[in-house]
């Protein structure tokens, strides 16, 4: 898909409070178009099964090979989880249509793609990213995925110079939907944001495994640079980033290299470009006079796909939680921020809902998140176990640490009771008394740093509390003992 | 062999009542075609083997006591575009010249299981563009009236054969006339259904959204058997209209009293005058039976020959892109893959082939689209408003099927324009998805049969065959009436 924007029509006001990549008074403008498989038992227009991995071109059928005589009949289950995404991006649903998109490849069966153009099912939605930056969709379209070509031989797995290609079939007409942004990144990590949040939405919806590294969810960045205020310059549209990390490093490198040539003024040539890992730059790889002509129009053997007011509103009623709103409801039980570290790495584990649990069974959930965060494994112990463990460690029955190695036991055996793993590691509560007596004997002990810390210099606090921690054989509470001593300074 | 042949009707009535066996009657059309198809070649292939076991089974059937359905015995020839599983499949080019689908056309399988009998497939201009079967890979089919002269096209073969009682009834597609203009040039009733009626599955596209497959038959009630039995929705076409088989038969004899018949004053000119005249007797014919004749004005008909050549070939560039030598067919070995597409096919396409995905490619090129195919899709749309206009006032039209009665053989081979123009009556109603039928009606110069067409609005197919009907039953008591060749 290829969409030119020249402004910033549809542009959010408040996206301007975030921040921006710069270099050299230049901004970076950045759409991407994602592309996903979605998670269908068979295929877009066949009844060929949508599996990944099996023996190549064994999900084959004629359809799916382009045998002369074969029609596709558009799968319902497609339609309906490209509904779901659309709902969830906030799109309007409208009746769609399909096209044909004439090329020749070896892989592509038909020598036509049958891809939605000028009718996409979803249109107009947006997503927020977690930090409330939002990003405009222009549209999430229907289309069909093309085999797959292994050039062996030759140079660099291109099919020019190699010797000969294998094609396996067995991904031809597996429903992609592909997802278009609007213009709206201007940071590399606003990049990376938006595709982590757009996948955890396509696993929660249940469209899409969304695995990168496996190909089901595959992203191009269309990159340009201005000076802000302007009119969009030429982009070029970077290929082949296969990480979320990579698409951050493929978009700073691309924008830099922009720069540069404004800078020096010479054209930005519109292109498709290569990102190659090794070198951390983008390539070449065809310019806008190589493209094809697809010579789009409207594929006659479907029809008008309408799935009437009904079927969207039940597809609406039916849609899981999204992660924002998971997010929201862990923000508010723990205090943080909603984009704070923990609450985004809990939630895209899908263990909000434990530490949801954990706090209705009277546990503390802040400390509940922090340990779930550290220990993934905790979301399998009973919830109640958990809370009692967290209440402990509340009211300062147990430090963290302590608490960490109860839990790392509980992981182990499936559960169990705080108290009694607690007693069993001889980790008894330490009175304060006890507490106040090492930290005497450490002042004591150290008559020069107990000077320094009482003149300012907290660095001079690191020994003393070392030598509690060695002396409480690590059982003090850090917190407790930081109290303790500033306490007794003033 | 009597003079008038057997219909299929009585054939299948006499094998479900073992007054005759299956086998009996496909080895009577068998020893036709061995003795006469070496002329005529209506045939790419004879079905010989095939063709007895299956008669054998049928008889089998027959005396087990059950049903073999409503075609037991009848033998049947079909199209070289329509898929056989196993059995080769060629469109008349050299680029499927040895490809053996692995399934059957959808409207092969409702014969089978209406104990149809299948005994050849039949030959076509290459995938099926064309008005004179000249344009095949494998040589002309001849007219059996006169084999000088052809069959009209693109499905030639399967006029021919049903012209030279090879076959029963038999099945072609008319994208633009392809079943329509051959019947009228070969003297046989040849059916357009509405698009959508019949299943396309298995058809091997030339214009996707103007192909539909249809019979061919020695009366128009054979036609009906023919046409109810491959009608009816089918979940492997997303085209196919959501409803049971067409129902023809139980109105056939219904007659057109009080049925308002449209004379399109303002049709283009064109026709030949014998060909007017029988049209004129025609329409005296259904007034006499009954009918009232309307004058109705369809400005943008003359229009539809234009249209239809930018969206047929438009859609033919892109349905036979698929023939690229990678997974089936035919594959000339080149250095690389860009060499081996273009020796692909430019080996294995004719002239004709080449022409039109030129043509069409341009149509949708970037920047032409618009003053090409995208008009063409506008005058699409006027030609419909006509036909609705039309429509108001009359239940269905009468034209000339062909402007001509069948010309000779290299009479029209290398103008293409000329040979386009044989479709100007029938290509409207393939752009509106109507029905459109054509039925013998006389003859006019040498001889030779001329059709008279028959169109009615979409979903109305029983109202046609009950004028095609009376038209033939007005032919039967006035054999006296023919124009002789002069």
């Amino acid at each position: 898909m290829s969409i030119t924007y020249v402004n910033d029509d549809g542009y959010y006001p408040s996206n301007e409070e975030h921040p921006r990549w710069e270099h050299e008074g230049y901004e970076m403008v950045v759409g991407l178009e994602v592309h996903v498989e979605l998670a269908t038992r068979t295929k877009l227009f066949s009844s060929a099964p949508n599996r990944f991995g099996d023996e190549p071109n064994t999900n084959i059928d004629p359809v799916t090979l382009g045998l002369p005589g074969a029609l596709p009949v558009l799968n319902r289950q497609a339609v309906e989880l490209a509904m779901r995404l659309g709902i969830a991006l906030n799109c309007t649903v409208q009746k769609s249509t399909f096209a044909r998109k004439n090329y020749f490849y070896p892989d592509m069966p038909k020598a036509y793609q049958i891809s939605q153009y000028d009718e996409p099912i979803n249109i107009d939605g947006w997503l927020d990213l977690p930090d409330g930056f939002r990003v405009g969709i222009e549209r999430g379209h229907l289309e069909e995925d093309t085999g797959k070509s292994t050039h062996v031989g030759g140079a660099g797995g291109r099919i020019h110079g190699s010797d000969y290609s294998l094609i396996d079939f067995n991904r031809a007409g597996v429903p992609l939907v592909e997802i278009v942004s609007r213009p709206d990144i201007r940071h590399p990590d606003q990049a990376k944001a938006y595709v982590t949040e757009l996948r955890g939405i396509l696993v929660a919806v249940g469209a899409s495994d969304a695995k990168m590294e496996e190909g089901s969810m595959r992203v191009d960045a269309n990159v340009s640079v201005r000076k802000p205020g302007a009119n969009f310059n030429t982009r070029c549209e970077i290929k082949n980033v296969n990480s979320v990390r990579s698409l951050g490093r493929a978009i700073e490198y691309e924008a830099q290299r922009q720069v540069l040539l404004h800078e020096a003024g010479e054209p930005v040539v519109q292109q498709t470009r290569h990102w190659d890992e090794n070198d951390g730059r983008t390539h070449t790889l065809r310019s806008k006079e190589d493209a094809d002509d697809y010579r789009y129009f409207l594929e006659p053997d479907l029809v008008v796909v309408d799935p009437g007011i009904e079927w969207i509103e039940a597809v609406r009623a039916a849609l899981p939680v999204l992660p924002s709103e998971r997010r929201a409801g862990l923000a508010a039980i723990t205090g943080l921020a909603a984009h704070s570290e923990a609450i985004m790495v809990v939630t895209d584990r899908g263990h909000d809902g434990f530490v949801m649990d954990v706090a209705k069974h009277g546990g503390n959930a802040e400390i509940a998140l922090k340990h779930l965060q550290q220990l993934p494994g905790a979301a399998g112990v009973p919830a109640e176990d958990v809370a009692k463990l967290t209440t402990m460690e509340a009211s300062g029955g147990l430090t963290a640490t302590q608490a960490k190695q109860v839990l790392a036991d509980m992981v182990e055996a499936g559960g169990g009771d705080a108290e009694t793993i607690a007693a069993g590691k001889g980790f008894e509560a330490m009175g304060n008394s006890e507490l106040e007596s090492m930290v005497d004997a450490a002042i004591a002990a150290q008559p020069e740093a107990w000077e320094k810390f009482c003149a300012g210099e907290s660095k001079a606090m690191g020994a003393l509390v070392g030598a509690i921690m060695k002396a409480s054989k690590g059982q003090a509470d850090g917190k407790a003992v930081t109290a303790l001593l500033n306490a007794k300074k003033s | 062999m009597s003079d008038q042949p057997t219909t299929a009707v009585d054939l299948a009535w006499n094998v479900r009542n073992s007054v005759s066996k299956a086998v009996d009657v496909v080895d009577e059309y068998l020893a036709r075609i061995d003795e006469r198809d070496g002329e005529i070649n209506a045939f790419n292939l004879v079905l010989t083997d095939q063709a007895r076991e299956r008669a054998a089974e049928i008889d089998e059937m027959i005396s087990l006591g059950r049903d073999p359905g409503p075609l037991a015995g009848v033998p049947v020839a079909l199209k070289d575009n329509l898929c056989t599983r196993g059995i080769p499949t060629t469109c008349s080019s050299k680029i499927l010249a040895d490809w053996k689908p692995p399934y059957d056309a959808t409207v092969v399988t409702r014969l089978r299981d209406a104990g149809a009998i299948f005994v050849g497939k039949t030959n076509l201009d290459e995938f099926a563009m064309g008005s004179s079967t000249e344009n095949s890979a494998f040589g002309p089919t001849k007219n059996p009236l006169d084999t000088s002269r052809v069959p009209g096209g693109s499905s030639g073969g399967s006029a021919a054969a049903v012209a030279a009682n090879f076959a029963a009834v038999s099945f072609g597609s008319d994208t633009g006339g392809s079943i329509r203009q051959p019947a009228a040039l070969c003297g046989v009733v040849g059916v357009k259904p509405t698009y959508g009626a019949v299943s396309r599955l298995g058809l091997i596209a030339f214009g996707s959204s103007l192909d539909q497959i249809g019979p061919f038959a020695h009366t128009v009630r054979d036609a009906a058997v023919a046409l109810e039995t491959i009608s009816g929705h089918d979940p492997g076409d997303s085209t196919s209209i959501q409803q049971g088989p067409l129902d023809l038969s139980r109105t056939l004899d219904s007659g057109v009293e009080g049925l308002r018949v449209g004379r399109i004053s303002d049709l283009p000119k064109g026709a030949s005058p014998d060909v007017e005249e029988r049209l004129e007797a025609a329409f005296d014919a259904l007034r006499e039976a009954g009918a009232e004749i309307v004058d109705v004005e369809m400005p943008a008909f003359n229009y539809g020959l234009t249209a239809y050549y930018l969206i047929a070939p438009a859609e033919a560039s892109s349905n036979l892109a698929r023939f690229d030598g990678v997974r089936f067919g035919m594959r000339t070995p080149a250095p690389d893959t860009n060499s081996m597409y273009t020796a692909t096919r430019t080996d294995g396409f004719g002239a004709e082939v080449k022409r039109r995905i030129m043509l069409g490619t341009y149509a949708l090129s970037a920047g032409y689209y618009d003053a090409y195919y995208g008009r063409a899709q506008k005058v699409r749309r006027l030609i419909a408003n006509d036909f609705a206009a039309a429509y108001a006032k009359a239940d269905v039209l009468l034209t000339p099927a062909s402007p001509t009665v069948a010309f000779k053989l290299g009479d029209k081979a290398s103008d293409p324009l000329a040979m386009y123009l044989c479709d100007t009556y029938t290509i409207p109603s393939n752009l509106t998805g109507d029905p459109g039928m054509s039925v013998p009606f006389g003859t006019g110069e040498h001889g030779m049969p001329v059709g008279v067409q028959i169109l009615a609005p979409a979903l109305k197919d029983h109202v046609m065959f009950q004028a095609a009907a009376t038209l033939e039953r007005h032919m039967q008591n006035h054999q006296d009436q023919n124009v002789s060749g002069s």
